[in-house]
């Protein structure tokens, strides 16, 4: 079943413009392999090398972060939404 | 060119003092042209004086908000200070800063009594300066 998923302003560029694209997929990482698989310009934005979740990016379903859940291996259910968020951060040390 | 009000560089300097000594941050709210139209400070979730981080589900929140109005405002960059050092980005900056191209960086300089700002633009490790210009009305 498809699932919403909501993009950030800066990865809109890369999904013709969409700030919510629909995605299949029964975990969060098909789910996101989905996204990139529809949208390759999100690849970098999403994947590390390693296939892993970039670490500055962070999903959350339904407001809560994949990462605290069983990350990519998290079960997606019908109706679910999944935001895709940049980590903002810096500071001098 | 990042295009200020002097009403948001009141409210971030005053953010910015409030947090002391701990470092300061919020969203950038605009166009991509740069023109800031609102500055909405935002918790430092590291509380330090050296490093800080938005939590994603206040982004998140922002920009519901912003996609719901329909005014096609949205999240543009981000401000933070340093507290002890120049207003340039450190390394740290520069990396957190990979997926974040478009984005105007504004720094707010706490080390001296008089706040500087100044705002770049950082693209593939390249940091470059933009001018900062304060729109008084």
């Amino acid at each position: 079943m498809p699932v919403s998923v909501r993009l950030p302003t800066v990865l809109r560029t890369h999904a013709g413009g969409l700030s919510e694209v629909s995605a299949e997929g029964a975990t969060i990482g098909e789910v996101v392999d989905d996204v990139v698989r529809q949208f390759p310009g999100t690849a970098n934005h999403l994947k590390a090398p390693d296939g892993a979740l970039h670490r500055f990016v962070n999903v959350y379903l339904d407001d809560e972060d994949v990462r605290y859940l069983g990350g990519l291996d998290t079960p997606v259910s019908d109706g679910a939404e999944v935001s895709i968020v940049p980590a903002v951060a810096g500071g001098t040390g | 060119m990042l295009r200020l009000r002097r009403q948001q560089w009141i409210e971030m300097v005053a953010h910015g003092l409030d947090c002391l000594p701990e470092e300061a941050c919020g969203l950038l709210v605009g166009r991509p042209d740069g023109s800031i139209e609102e500055f909405r400070p935002c918790t430092n979730t590291d509380r330090s004086a050296r490093t800080y981080a938005i939590d994603g589900r206040e982004i998140l929140r922002v920009e519901r908000g912003l996609d719901a109005s329909g005014n096609g405002l949205e999240v543009v960059g981000v401000m933070h200070t340093h507290t002890h050092t120049e207003a340039y980005p450190s390394p740290t900056d520069v990396e957190r800063a990979a997926l974040l191209a478009g984005w105007h960086f504004l720094i707010v300089s706490l080390r001296h009594p008089e706040p500087v700002a100044r705002s770049y633009r950082i693209s593939d490790g390249e940091v470059a300066e933009e001018p900062i210009e304060l729109v008084v009305r």
